[in-house]
């Protein structure tokens, strides 16, 4: 091997076109699973505040299984164990239809749907009981309320664990690779069997990595900005 | 199903518990453990050192330990253990057991990690600590000894149970390494078995949750004694300032 030099990885358009389709991946697996984590979070929520003591044990112990048992676990348990037990003709149409990325999808998605839920749960508890009494006695309903009034502030309280876990949502996206998933780990790994350029290659993807969870932090940070009532108020 | 479950268990049970010990390397959920302990351990000085470091008022010791702790944090732990695989061995020449590895990995990511917390509790504290400290002719590194992190590091005890407990997660990433841990002997069973993956897989997330919720209660138990002792200590001395919460929570997933 040669000394340092990155433009033989960079210079090679099949290395590049391995890298693209790694990144292409790598973000269907991660927005894929974040709109599902959010969409199962606001469930779960609304579920953890609906009368009845069922539904309340039913997200506990479902948030308790999936922040207590390890991310790759779940991810085997769904790829390698809950995969095989599907009725045949779902389990060929998965197969046709990229399996590995969908069982991504499916398993980080359910896995930070818990902690989604548990970040909405705290940014809502923190708003007081008054605003929510307050909103009956102007005439809103229950879900009105909720939607108008409780909603945007907890929201609000929660952005900061919300882009925290968004962000490692995004870096859990490269354990897709133990699943077979070809996302850009798997792309830098191919890479690296294909040039024999390991270091090259690593930079480039750590480089590639890092970019992206300081640009995920950057549009969190913009956000939190623009929400931000109380600079609204002073300006 | 549930029979399988057992039977699975049953024959299986030593192999789960210890890997092929006798015969082999220990692994198992003792090889998880012992992993996951003793990064903990090395992290936590590590983690001091670098909160020291990026505190520092000299550029030199700052900036470096600064981009080493966000580019630890901004990369998947995969790719961390990526270039250690690759860069260990390159650097002591030496054929090093994927443990080594493993424990290189997690010791640097989570020292990365705890560092912030530990600067977080520093932080914390009033800055007329420091200032008493120094009056009563403590030097910077005499009162950081004596006075600073003794209560940081105390505030922090529940978030060095949390970062165990997502180290003990972490640890199934050696996985992608051939680390002899317990996802490693689960996938040996599935390997001879073939035909129950999703009973073995069951066992190991069972086994996982069993450990990690323990410990989560356990650390939760404890926040809250200190958190209730503190609140004691402060009301007692000042008659009526109550203590802020103190908290420094950190989790990752």
């Amino acid at each position: 091997m040669s000394g340092f030099d990155i433009t033989a990885i960079l210079s090679n358009p099949d290395y590049v076109a391995m890298l693209i389709e790694g990144i292409k991946m790598t973000f269907v697996i991660a927005i894929g699973s974040w709109v599902l984590a959010m969409t199962l979070a606001v469930l779960l929520l609304a579920l953890r505040f609906s009368p009845g003591r069922f539904g309340n044990a039913f997200v506990s112990a479902y948030v308790s299984y999936h922040r207590n048992v390890p991310t790759l676990v779940q991810l085997m348990l769904w790829y390698f164990g809950i995969f095989t037990l599907l009725p045949d003709w779902l389990t060929f149409w998965l197969s046709n239809h990229n399996a590995e990325a969908i069982f991504a999808v499916v398993g980080l998605g359910l896995c930070q749907a818990a902690y989604f839920s548990e970040d909405l749960r705290s940014g809502l508890r923190s708003v007081s009981v008054g605003q929510m009494e307050a909103a009956r006695a102007l005439g809103h309903g229950y879900l009105s309320a909720m939607r108008y009034v409780l909603m945007p502030q907890g929201v609000r309280n929660a952005l900061p664990p919300l882009i925290n876990h968004s962000v490692s949502l995004f870096k859990n996206s490269s354990l897709g690779i133990v699943i077979g998933a070809s996302e850009l780990t798997h792309a830098v790994k191919e890479v690296e069997n294909l040039s024999f350029r390991t270091f090259e290659i690593y930079v480039i993807g750590t480089v590639l990595y890092l970019a992206f969870t300081l640009l995920i932090m950057a549009a969190g940070a913009v956000v939190t900005m623009r929400t931000d009532v109380s600079r609204r108020a002073r300006a | 199903m549930i029979t399988d479950i057992v039977t699975i268990f049953q024959d299986y049970w030593l192999l789960l518990l210890i890997g092929q010990y006798p015969n082999g390397p220990l692994g198992g959920l003792a090889n998880t453990l012992i992993l996951s302990t003793l990064s903990i351990a090395l992290a936590f000085p590590v983690s001091i050192l670098m909160a020291l470091a990026r505190l520092s008022k000299w550029r030199l010791l700052r900036w470096p330990v600064t981009v080493l702790v966000y580019v630890t944090r901004g990369v998947p732990l995969l790719m961390l253990i990526l270039w250690s695989y690759f860069l260990v061995p390159l650097m002591t020449g030496a054929d090093v057991p994927s443990f080594v590895t493993m424990l290189t990995t997690l010791v640097i990511y989570q020292g990365a990690f705890l560092s912030e917390v530990v600067r977080g509790g520093i932080v914390a504290l009033s800055h007329g600590q420091m200032d008493a400290a120094k009056a009563l002719g403590h030097s910077y590194l005499g009162a950081m000894r004596f006075v600073i992190l003794p209560q940081a590091l105390y505030n922090m005890i529940p978030s060095i149970l949390s970062t165990f407990v997502s180290t003990i997660k972490d640890t199934t990433l050696g996985y992608v390494i051939n680390v002899p841990d317990l996802t490693f002997a689960a996938s040996q069973v599935n390997n001879q078995l073939l035909t129950q993956p999703f009973q073995v897989f069951l066992i190991l997330a069972v086994i996982y949750y069993v450990i990690c919720w323990s410990l989560t209660h356990a650390t939760h138990r404890l926040e809250r004694r200190i958190t209730r002792r503190r609140a004691g200590l402060s009301a007692g001395r000042t008659a009526h300032v109550v203590a802020p919460p103190v908290k420094i929570a950190t989790e990752q997933p």
